[in-house]
């Protein structure tokens, strides 16, 4: 017994060594999920001796394992919950292996429950999409993997599940694969790993395949042990928004944040936004006191060394490194409230630390999270997913979600009831920001015209939509070019696909 | 008083550079960020602080997060008056030493109606002296948003809570009703006399608890270090005789042994554990043996289904 535990120092810095993994897992009703989850807590020994004998008995009772113990029963209350038809929610669990620690966020699949996968997922680095062999992707494939590349998971594992009721044949697992590649692909997400499990077995999960031979990939374990997830934040600029200012005394007055991307040292510029001064860093100080560089992740206090005015809700970041300050953007909102959304209503947004009134000013279409079409809606109901524009009551700092989760994502809270209501990630800003100004070109109008040998004029077709002005300009065009005479048409529906995507038929836009 | 431990992180930050930050760093950042997070949206927090392990770490983490600055609240401790006395020692010296804000409170109702565990049994003493008492000693402060030390691993329940975990006027936790929480965003918005208790340990496990201990060498109860105490065997629990309010049986006598305690409350309802654990590297390699030879018991279960299902085939019952 006591050959099974090492010595504390080695003990200390295996732990030292060893990273730390957030994942998701989603999968539906009978894929297999909770078979899989009970599977990875016993192989990485994270159940403890009372918790199997409970199973044991239970799996007894209730278990579909005859006297072998129903995996599936460690997963505590997920049954019962099912049983009984409440809420199912997202529970946390923890357990190690050699490499690294993880956290596993278990998030019920169906599509009452959307709005709890994205909680999951919203933390998550990396998901592990569930399918039952004999069934092949279906419909919550798709959506899971929807929601999985709305909330910016980079790494995704398709477990390929129940391998064994198929006696582990390859041509199933491959088409299988294959279809869910072209899907990620269409969905942009970057690395895709299949791999095929039996969970019931254990087969491919810890285990290397004995059964499959011809699958010369890693086993699901292997794979979570060593998907590479870090690095991407820590390249990209400097941001960190300011949480609190600590003033203890006249000689200390610091800004205290979570770094969300890059890495700061001292002597460093930066910028605070959206006040647009700019500062050197002259201390950083971390959890155990002054260090000299910090990185994402960590939560410091930067001390400037000039004094400007910043407080709670702005962000300091790389200067020029081109964050966003404005009061509109497109965003993607999932709807998490049993009210529906309300067009014109204003809700309180909460981004990084800044807090503002928004209102969702046009919903732009709303997206069926099983087929992925885009459909025209009015509002949007719980768990249902829309493409949008938001107006906030001032101007805020922040980036795409996809350059930055915790400068991208925020939420919406009913002012009246005070629920989170919405999960919001941005996709781009909207208005552009005050600090952009006119540069005087040497090349003009006159020289154009010069050059051109011909003189500069505009033609503006008007008429009802439908009356024939794309067509008459055309030939017109087209005579024009015969001639010699340099031309560009801009046709309304023609900018509509580039320029002004964003912009829809009502007044305003149009 | 974090110099040592500082000293020695540097070193670590040094050595392996800013690359990987460890399971214990990014567990510190995250209960750090959450503990800014409360004191810049709530109007009025504090820190239930239980003397225990969890409350040790997560007081240190607020010393962190609010360094060089004090903490921007106190520290609030329901006493049941049936502490174990070492608990209330630690507690004022650590109260004196940090110059914390300390508020202490009992039930005085509880006290008067002579309420205890060995009157009344463990519920009513439960309820009356911790629970009630929790409950006035949050609405006499008026506080929004109240710190508790509790981990998702320690419970099933637990596992589902969120970390900003929403209270109604009357204390009560809906759990089919929890706000969504997203990212590192959390909602702190709350209607007049509603609150919320606040877990920024929610994602430690006992053993990081007991890694971070080690690292940062915080002090704790001594009791949770292997000594000679005097106890006596109940119901198969080993109960060691605290102060003389303890009612002995005819006959039964008080027997020193080598044991610790993996947790701490009430010294009457609390079980001590033997073991020889005297430093905190013995306790997390006595957490790492447990477990081991828990996995060798289970190899044993194993076998006794088999066995069970093979006396079956033979005709068994
Ligand atoms: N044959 C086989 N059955 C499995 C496997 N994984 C799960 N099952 C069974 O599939 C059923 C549903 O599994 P469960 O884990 O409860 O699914 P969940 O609803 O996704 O959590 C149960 O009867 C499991 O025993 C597998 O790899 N092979």
């Amino acid at each position: 017994m006591a050959s099974h535990v090492p010595d504390i120092a080695t003990f200390l810095t295996a732990q030292n060594a060893k990273g730390q993994l957030r994942f998701i897992t989603c999968g539906s009703v009978d894929d297999g999920k909770s078979t899989l989850i009970g599977r990875l807590l016993h192989d990485s020994q994270a159940v403890l001796d009372d918790q199997l004998a409970a199973a044991q008995s239970e799996s007894r009772k209730y278990g579909t394992q005859g006297d072998a113990v129903d995996l599936a029963l460690l997963v505590d209350g997920l049954q019962a919950e099912r049983e009984q038809g409440i809420t199912i929610d997202v529970a946390y669990r923890y357990f190690e292996t050699e490499r690294r620690k993880f956290i596993a966020a278990d998030t019920p699949g169906h599509e009452q429950y959307t709005r709890n996968m994205a909680t999951g997922a919203s933390n998550a680095e990396l998901a592990v999409i569930l399918v039952d062999a004999r069934h092949g992707l279906q419909t919550q494939t798709r959506r899971h993997s929807f929601i999985v590349s709305l909330f910016g998971i980079r790494h995704v594992v398709l477990a390929v599940n129940k391998m064994d009721l198929l006696n582990y044949d390859e041509a199933t697992f491959t088409a299988i694969a294959d279809d869910y590649r072209a899907f990620a692909r269409d969905l942009g997400i970057s690395d895709v790993h299949c791999v095929p499990i039996s969970a019931l077995t254990g087969e491919n999960v810890f285990t290397p395949a004995k059964f499959m031979a011809w699958y010369d990939g890693p086993s699901l374990m292997e794979l979570l042990e060593t998907v590479d997830v870090a690095a991407v934040a820590e390249e990209k600029p400097f941001r960190m928004p300011v949480q609190w200012v600590n003033r203890p005394n006249a000689e200390f007055r610091g800004f205290s944040g979570t770094i969300s991307s890059g890495e700061i040292a001292v002597g460093d510029a930066i910028e605070a936004l959206d006040s647009n001064r700019t500062a050197h860093v002259a201390r950083v100080v971390g959890p155990s006191g002054d260090q000299e560089r910090a990185v994402n992740g960590q939560a410091v206090t930067l001390v400037l060394d000039r004094n400007i005015d910043i407080s709670r809700g702005d962000v300091l970041a790389a200067p020029g490194s081109g964050m966003a300050v404005a009061d509109q953007f497109a965003a993607h909102i999932v709807w998490m409230s049993d009210t529906p959304m309300l067009p014109e209503r204003a809700y309180t947004l909460r981004l990084a630390s800044a807090s503002a009134t928004a209102q969702v000013t046009d919903l732009v279409h709303h997206v069926d999270v099983n087929t992925l079409d885009k459909l025209a809606a009015k509002t949007l109901q719980l768990n249902e997913v829309g493409y949008c524009k938001i107006a906030l009551d001032r101007a805020i700092a922040f980036d795409p979600y996809v350059d930055n989760r915790q400068t991208g994502g925020f939420i919406l809270i009913d002012k009246l009831t005070n629920h989170t209501v919405a999960a919001g990630t941005v996709d781009f800003a909207l208005r552009r920001a005050s600090n952009i100004v006119w540069h005087d070109m040497k090349i003009d109008k006159v020289a154009r015209a010069a050059a051109a040998g011909q003189k500069p004029c505009v033609l503006w077709f008007t008429g009802l939509s439908g009356s024939g002005k794309s067509t008459v300009a055309d030939r017109l065009e087209q005579k024009l070019h015969a001639a010699g005479r340099r031309t560009y048409l801009l046709d309304g529906d023609n900018v509509r696909h580039g320029l002004n995507k964003d912009l829809g038929f009502t007044d305003q836009d149009r | 008083m974090i110099s040592d431990a500082e000293t020695r992180d540097r070193a670590d930050a040094a050595m392996h550079g800013s690359e990987a930050l460890t399971h214990l760093d990014r567990l510190e950042a995250e209960s750090i960020h959450i503990m800014r997070e409360v004191a810049a949206e709530f109007r009025n927090p504090v820190m239930l602080y239980s003397v225990g392990k969890d409350s040790a770490v997560m007081l240190r983490l607020a010393q962190k997060a609010f360094a060089p600055g004090q903490l921007p609240f106190p520290l609030l401790h329901v006493d049941t008056t049936w502490k174990f006395r070492e608990m209330i020692a630690y507690r004022d010296a650590m109260a004196e030493a940090l110059g914390l804000e300390l508020i202490v409170h009992t039930n005085s109702q509880g006290v008067a109606d002579g309420v205890g565990p060995f009157t009344h049994g463990s519920r009513v003493h439960t309820d009356i002296m911790k629970t009630e008492a929790l409950k006035q000693a949050l609405d006499a402060g008026r506080y929004d948003a109240a710190f508790g030390g509790a981990r998702r691993d320690e419970e099933k329940s637990r596992a589902k809570e969120r970390i900003f975990s929403f209270r109604s006027k009357h204390h009560r936790w809906d759990p089919k009703a929890q706000r969504p929480e997203l990212w590192n965003l959390y909602n702190a918005r709350v209607a007049p006399g509603e609150s919320v208790r606040v877990f920024p340990l929610s994602n430690w496990t006992e053993l990081d608890i007991w890694q971070y201990i080690l690292r940062e060498d915080i002090p704790l109860v001594p009791l949770y270090f292997a000594a000679e105490r005097p106890v006596v065997e109940r119901d198969g629990t080993t109960i060691m005789v605290d102060d003389d309010r303890m009612p002995l049986d005819e006959g039964e006598k008080p027997e020193q042994r080598m044991v610790r305690f993996r947790t701490l409350g009430c010294y009457p309802l609390t079980g001590a554990v033997a073991s020889s654990a005297a430093t905190v590297e013995d306790i997390i390699l006595e957490l790492l043996a447990d477990r081991s030879s828990e996995r060798q018991g289970r190899v044993i279960d194993a076998d006794q289904i088999g066995a069970m299902e093979k006396k079956k085939q033979e005709g068994y019952f």
